[in-house]
């Protein structure tokens, strides 16, 4: 198992490198940085500080260098518009963008792997139809869209549901599902095919023959095996999330990491758009890693073979 | 003689699909008596019924089958009129059985105590220290070295053969009297496959289990069973003793059988038996082997054969034994 | 009985190539996708209105001719500035439609080479590009296209390419499997043997096999594309106006919501939603069409 996670840490390592030497070179090679780094407004002698208080006066190794050590040493910059370092501002919306994306895969958990589950237990069945028509269905549905119908239904017309913004449980109602649709709808698959494949299997069969009690096969024997490619999806559909979080946030004004990027997008706030990419990106990969360690934990065939 | 342990009469196994309109006659008639210790040899082509045959005892058959007829005694209680759960109870405690692919049957992310420890937990009640003495005990009876250390290991680190003793051991930890063996050294390799037997034939020898080996292997039979029965398109086509029929074999295809093995030391030719089983939903009227048989007369393709006694506890489905005169070898 | 049977002749039927196909076509998809295409390709002359300029005569946020307020003279309404939806609509086609191809085809194009490279070339080659694939794959690929495209500045081709190099991952890992069973092939092998050079053999027998898989893959994943290039234009960093965008109009949209002018906001969100179904039943279509065995994409 050591060995396993010193490999797999590696391998998040090189990563990591990858993901701070893309942002790097995209900044550099797609025009003057400066211009970037520097106030929207800046005069010509402002650009000229910027240049030397940035460094980018150095050759392109000796700047990468510093890009790295700042990030290390936890130093993403001061934002324009909020005065306030980076890192600062990331972690104090990150509590919120979790708590989002927790409520909306835990919805697409209780709402995919069950159905998956009834899908499988009741093949070609009325249920399994249904499933297979919101299977379909959310992976073409675009999330933000389905947020925007959502408020419109439940704000607007029904006024059951307030729009936006954080005050109390209302508000992640719809967030999370516009947020979790997809996943659930993957996971629905997912579910359904694996447990599909595993109950025909021959440990299924020799469970019976045990005499074991049919709910004992069911929920022991056969959703443990089923569960392991769906703990894979999981860490693919993080990914997903956070991609889809952003817009989400944006659509339900929830103060969260999304949001953020987006307002410094807009406003043209360019330190903290490169500090929250980077930001997200770590935490996504240091997730995984996680994840895959979690995986491993649950299948020995992981642990012990690799 | 003590009463028997196990009496399958007239068994009868159907198979529906299409919505009823298409039926396989999987298992027809179908006749044996088993007892306590004794080593049944279930013998035939593939399709020709086995499997389904042991299916229909433990009561797990596939939801498009159903036994249609006859009945199933274990120690006298009729298995056939038994509800779900009660069959349940039966299987892995007073029935058990052993699957054909090693490598398939244990469940991957399970450690071998967990899954030898199953039968015994849910079936005799067993927990913590005696259980786990108990799955030792098991593992060392099929002959696993070390087994405080393997039963905290997982299959994928257990080689083929030794994954089937555990399936064997697994089959034990319920105290069976009866223990049904489909095909369980067709995938192991020749030199474990002798090893299996003799672990299984001393395994009985300690227990007293009763053991239905179901093989396509006349060796096997041979050196394994007592008394063996020959199935042929879902029918018993002649069973008895196994030196009986292994001297003068009174069926056909029982004969055909034994002629396609090879013997040491012979000089007789190699003789392939023509032709391919029948299509079990439209099934040959009169005997269902006459149009392969050598010895067909034309009474075969017309009537279906009833059981002939040809000795105490010898019976075969042919009208040629009555031709050459009752009973007698 | 005999054994041995004469063999009959069996009689092999050669229906043309195009009945065939054509008995199996998937109509759902194709019913849905072609009035796009056709709105993408020929929105001059089908649009009854300059999607830019406010429709003259009608007012502001004018409903769909079915309610109330609405006319016929613009069937979907008008937006906030009084332009009409459904001539925006129709444009929009044209974005969403060519920006999500021409994105599929980047992102195919540079998957498949990449794929091609690390399946065929093995060695440190494969190696190193595996593991760039692994890298980007476990980037948010959104977040990323976001990213580029505020720092590049938006522009149709810019998005084109960003896309492109968001998502050819999808294709890399999947193209190098088949690459990599391809070449235990005999006929590679008998090339290689001959001499041929590897980009010859690449071209001549890797690449026309890899290309059902490529196409299966771009077919399915196109709809993802299209999305995307909706999300970006709904941020605000997608093609700039005044070109209307489906995410573009769901942006302006969203300030209205709150007045109840859902026109708006349904219609352009229901044309992301339909094309990007046909596209997944079409690639649903293709997949088992032409290549039954594999079921597992």
């Amino acid at each position: 198992m050591r060995q396993f996670i010193i490999r797999r840490t590696c391998y998040s390592i090189i990563t990591l490198l990858i993901l701070s030497l893309t942002i790097f070179s995209v900044v550099r090679l797609t025009g003057d940085p400066v211009t970037l780094m520097a106030e929207p407004g800046a005069r010509a002698e402002d650009l000229a500080r910027v240049r030397t208080q940035w460094g980018l006066d150095h050759s392109w190794p000796v700047q990468y260098a510093h890009f790295v050590q700042n990030i290390l040493a936890g130093n993403l910059g001061i934002s324009f518009n909020y005065r306030m370092p980076v890192s600062e501002l990331y972690f104090e919306r990150l509590p919120n963008s979790l708590q989002l994306a927790l409520a909306a895969t835990l919805l697409s958990f209780l709402i995919g792997i069950p159905a998956g589950l009834l899908s499988a237990v009741r093949v070609d069945g009325a249920w399994d139809q249904a499933g297979k028509v919101v299977a379909l269905l959310g992976l073409s549905i675009p999330g933000f869209w389905l947020g925007l119908v959502l408020i419109l239904v439940f704000s607007v017309y029904l006024e059951w549901l307030p729009t936006g913004g954080k005050n109390d449980w209302r508000n992640l109602v719809m967030p999370s599902l516009a947020l979790g649709w997809y996943f659930a709808a993957s996971l629905l698959r997912l579910t359904r095919s694996s447990m599909l494949e595993v109950m025909r299997s021959e440990y299924i069969k020799l469970a019976r023959l045990k005499g074991l009690p049919g709910y004992v096969v069911i929920a022991k024997h056969g959703f443990k095996n089923a569960l392991v490619p769906v703990l894979t999806l999981a860490g693919v559909n993080l990914v997903v999330m956070v991609n889809a979080a952003v817009i989400i946030e944006v659509v339900f004004a929830w103060p969260g990491i999304g949001r953020l990027l987006f307002e410094g997008i807009f406003q043209r706030d360019f330190p903290l758009v490169q500090g929250v990419v980077v930001l997200a990106g770590i935490m996504i990969v240091f997730v995984n890693l996680l994840i895959d360690i979690l995986y491993a934990y649950i299948d020995p065939r992981i642990r012990l073979t690799r | 003689m003590s009463a028997p342990l196990l009496e399958v009469r007239g068994l009868q196994t159907h198979y529906f699909s299409f919505g009823g309109s298409r039926i396989v006659k999987a298992v027809e008639n179908v006749s044996f008596v088993l007892r306590k210790g004794e080593t049944l040899g279930l013998v035939g082509e593939s399709g020709c019924g086995k499997t389904t045959t042991c299916l229909s005892i433990v009561g797990l058959l596939p939801p498009a089958a159903r036994v249609v007829g006859g009945e199933i005694r274990l120690n006298g209680a009729d298995l056939t009129k038994k509800s779900p759960r009660e069959m349940r109870r039966i299987r892995g405690r007073a029935i058990a059985m052993i699957l054909q692919d090693p490598m398939a049957s244990l469940n991957p992310l399970f450690s071998i105590y967990t899954q030898v420890a199953e039968p015994a937990y849910y079936h005799l009640g067993m927990r913590r220290r005696p259980l786990r003495q108990r799955v030792q005990e098991l593992l060392r009876a099929v002959r696993i070295p070390s087994p405080a250390m393997r039963m905290r290991g997982y299959p994928h680190q257990m080689s083929g053969g030794m994954r089937q003793r555990i399936v064997g051991a697994i089959a034990l930890a319920g105290g069976p009297k009866l223990i049904i063996a489909d095909e369980p050294t067709t995938n192991l390799d020749v030199t474990i496959q002798a090893q299996y037997l003799d672990l299984l034939m001393d395994l009985q020898q300690e227990t007293g289990v009763a053991l239905i080996f179901v093989t396509h292997n006349l060796g096997i039979v041979a050196k394994m069973c007592d008394r063996m029965a020959v199935m042929y398109a879902g029918r018993i086509v002649e069973s008895g003793a196994v030196r009986d029929l292994f001297s003068a074999p009174k069926h056909p295809y029982t004969k055909a059988l034994l002629g396609s093995v090879a013997k040491l030391g012979s000089k007789e030719p190699l003789y392939a038996i023509p032709g391919q089983p029948p299509d079990l939903a439209r099934p040959p009227t009169g005997c269902a082997f006459h149009p392969r048989c050598a010895d067909a007369m034309p009474r075969c393709a017309t009537q279906d054969p009833e059981d002939v006694q040809c000795g105490p506890e010898w019976t075969a489905r042919c009208w040629l034994p009555q031709r050459a005169g009752r009973g007698g070898s | 009985m005999s054994i041995t049977t004469t063999p009959r002749v069996i009689e092999v039927h050669r229906p043309s190539q195009v009945r065939r196909w054509v008995g199996d076509l998937p109509l759902l998809p194709l019913i849905i996708l072609v009035p796009f295409i056709l709105a993408a390709v020929f929105a001059d002359f089908i649009a009854p209105y300059d999607p830019t300029e406010p429709v003259r005569g009608a007012k502001i946020f004018e409903p769909p001719f079915w309610m109330e307020g609405g006319s016929t003279a613009t069937l979907l309404g008008t937006d906030f500035q009084g332009r009409d939806s459904l001539s925006r609509l129709i444009f929009g086609a044209r974005v969403s439609l060519i920006v999500g191809l021409m994105g599929t085809v980047v992102a195919g194009g540079l998957g498949t080479a990449f794929g091609i490279l690390s399946g065929y070339l093995g060695g440190w080659v494969d190696q190193a590009i595996m593991r760039l694939t692994d890298a980007w794959l476990a980037l948010p690929a959104l977040v990323f296209a976001i990213f580029l495209a505020a720092v590049v500045g938006p522009s149709m081709w810019n998005i084109v390419i960003i896309l492109g190099l968001v998502y050819w991952t999808r294709y890399a890992r999947v193209i190098r499997g088949e690459v990599l069973s391809l070449r235990e092939r005999e006929y590679v092998q008998l090339a290689e043997i001959a001499g041929a050079s590897s980009l010859r053999v690449i071209l001549r027998h890797i690449l026309p096999n890899v290309l059902n898989t490529a196409m299966v893959l771009a077919s399915l994943t196109i709809g993802v594309v299209i999305i995307a290039e909706a999300s970006l234009s709904f941020l605000g960093v997608g093609v700039p106006p005044p070109e209307p965008a489906w995410g573009l109009m769901l942006s302006e949209a969203r300030s209205t919501l709150m007045a109840g002018k859902w026109w708006l906001t349904v219609f352009p969100g229901a044309c992301i939603l339909l094309v990007v179904l046909a596209t997944q039943l079409l690639g649903d279509w293709l997949r088992i069409r032409l290549d039954p065995q594999q079921r597992n994409l």
